[in-house]
């Protein structure tokens, strides 16, 4: 590798662990605000305007709070637990691309970590280690409603990881890669035929994973509820239950780390949904008159044109990213928690044949080339 | 710059020194733990030699799949008692194991002395396999064409064990009724 090859990584992986780590704070007082509109009061409104800087109070008391280990944890590995939970969440997103590229003097750079060849297998595999942080602080808490929600976690990890699997699969077949990159890239394209019937040109829609894989899309958004413990998934923390569930014998930072892992995780979630499903870095409809209004009232050429060009793509991945942030909020303060039968009957009785039937119609689909 | 041999040798230490913790742990959740970081760092190794899918299925699968219902089985059970004590076994049985460890030891210090590294084929050299389009490309290409009937057999043989797993469970659910 040369010089310019390693600024060029580092550059992108401290950007985007500056972002994500900006994105934790935001989405707290989202989470707080929203579900404050949601019940009808005002929510966080003292610190800073419309209580913007309460959760920059609430890392300084985080930070400066005694932060006494329990005598009856297991040390070692009640301190590597919450490590354990925020590690794989920061590193998923490093296969998410973006933004597409731009050419710096002889250098392509495209606006992702790595595209690895593996990419949607890697984020899986990411994302299967994540559970190891929640069985780890409840095993080594040594409590029994620590245990129980690890437990419940664990099961129900395995439960919706299989369905969420199988529903990428769908994607995997239609657009023939796992390369993240060459997913977003495809989108692009427009669906000009369903089936026998040819589109008229006015009628085409982006070639986007939703439009493909509708089915696909739903298993994997619920999928993707219970991988990262969102309410209606969120039993190993239950609280009227198990008082606080997995990380219950946690305090200040600790408890923090736990809090910063679930929302890196909605983050990557809603960004791996942005680009399987919804085009990813592709631009928006309407953002393409936009970006050719700048560029044109700004009188933008060559390279600054392209700058433009990759900012509002980047603009256009925030926008899908931040809209199934929202959605996790949503939901959350609109649905009750389920029961634990159900969740495991919905897991493996609904969303797993319902998957198997997606793979099953999209490989047909495939063979008579309809998709 | 070539950092891969630091590489191997951080990841080969950390695999070795889980590998000891795994059965030198006590507890058989952590000893569990430690596993799985053996896996993580065989998947380092993979990733160095280029065989990207290999890492990432090794993680997948082992790691995040086979180790989590090792572990949860472990905890369902509550498995806290160890399930030996090095004090009460035999003397010959320790004198044995002894003697067998430090034969397998020497068995492998002779088969990597003597055996010559090949390449690999020049058919699949690292170049070769990134200008055919990757890992994944030549993996799956090779499994669903020259190897498609030991591919599907397996599928059978994972099949047949589900079937029989089901099949055990269900006998004692019908004996615990009767």
């Amino acid at each position: 590798m040369e010089t310019f090859d390693w600024i060029e990584v580092g550059a992108k992986a401290a950007f985007l662990v500056i972002v994500l780590l900006q994105v934790v704070p935001i989405m707290v007082w989202v989470e707080r605000r929203g579900s404050a509109l949601m019940q009808n009061r005002l929510g966080p409104n003292r610190c800073g305007p419309l209580g913007l800087l309460q959760s920059l109070a609430d890392v300084v008391k985080f930070l400066w709070k005694e932060d006494p280990v329990p005598g009856h944890v297991e040390p070692f590995y009640y301190l590597l637990a919450p490590l354990v939970s925020v590690v794989p969440a920061f590193m998923t997103f490093a296969v998410i691309p973006f933004a597409s590229s731009i050419q710096i003097g002889t250098h392509t750079v495209h606006f992702q970590v790595a595209d690895l060849n593996v990419g949607l297998l890697y984020v899986f595999s990411i994302a299967s280690l994540g559970v190891y942080g929640i069985i780890m602080a409840g095993w080594a808490s040594n409590n029994k409603y620590t245990m129980l929600g690890s437990l419940r976690s664990s099961s129900q990890m395995i439960s919706y990881e299989l369905s969420m699997g199988l529903s990428v699969i769908g994607i995997i077949m239609t657009f023939s890669s796992l390369k993240l990159g060459d997913i977003a890239q495809q989108q692009g394209q427009l669906i000009t035929q369903i089936g026998p019937i040819v589109l008229p040109e006015w009628l085409a829609i982006p070639r986007w994973g939703i439009f493909l894989q509708p089915l696909g899309f739903l298993i994997f958004l619920v999928s993707v509820f219970a991988e990262t413990n969102r309410l209606p998934f969120d039993l190993p923390e239950g609280e009227s239950e198990l008082v606080a569930g997995y990380h219950l014998e946690y305090g200040a930072m600790k408890f923090a780390l736990f809090m910063m892992a679930e929302y890196l995780n909605m983050t990557t979630a809603s960004g791996l949904l942005a680009t399987l499903y919804f085009g990813g870095w592709q631009l928006l409809p309407g953002m393409h008159t936009i970006l050719g209004l700048v560029q044109s009232s700004l009188g933008l050429t060559g390279v600054a044109a392209e700058w433009a060009r990759v900012l509002f793509e980047g603009a256009s991945f925030s926008i899908k990213t931040a809209f199934f942030m929202w959605f996790f909020v949503w939901v959350r303060w609109t649905l009750p928690r389920f029961r634990y039968d159900q969740l495991m009957d919905l897991g493996w009785k609904v969303m797993l044949p319902l998957s198997l039937a997606n793979i099953f119609i999209t490989a047909i689909l495939t063979f008579y080339g309809w998709v | 710059m070539n950092i891969s041999p630091y590489f191997f040798y951080a990841f080969g230490g950390i695999a070795i020194a889980c590998s000891l913790l795994v059965i030198l742990k006590r507890n058989p959740v952590a000893s569990a733990f430690s596993l799985v970081m053996v896996f993580f760092s065989f998947a380092g190794i993979y990733a160095l030699l280029d065989a990207h899918l290999i890492a990432t299925l090794q993680i997948f699968v082992y790691a995040g799949a086979i180790m989590v219902l090792f572990i949860f089985v472990i905890m369902l059970l509550n498995a806290d008692v160890p399930s030996f004590d090095l004090g009460r076994t035999h003397l010959g049985i320790r004198i044995a194991t002894g003697l067998l460890s430090v034969a397998t030891l020497a068995l492998f210090i002779w088969a990597f002395s003597t055996t010559q590294l090949t390449p690999p084929v020049d058919q699949f050299t690292p170049e070769r396999i990134d200008a055919a389009g990757g890992n994944t490309q030549v993996v799956s290409e090779l499994m669903f064409s020259e190897y498609i009937l030991p591919f599907e057999l397996t599928s059978v043989l994972l099949l047949a064990a589900i079937v029989g797993a089901v099949a055990i469970a269900k006998r004692k659910l019908s004996e615990g009724r009767s």
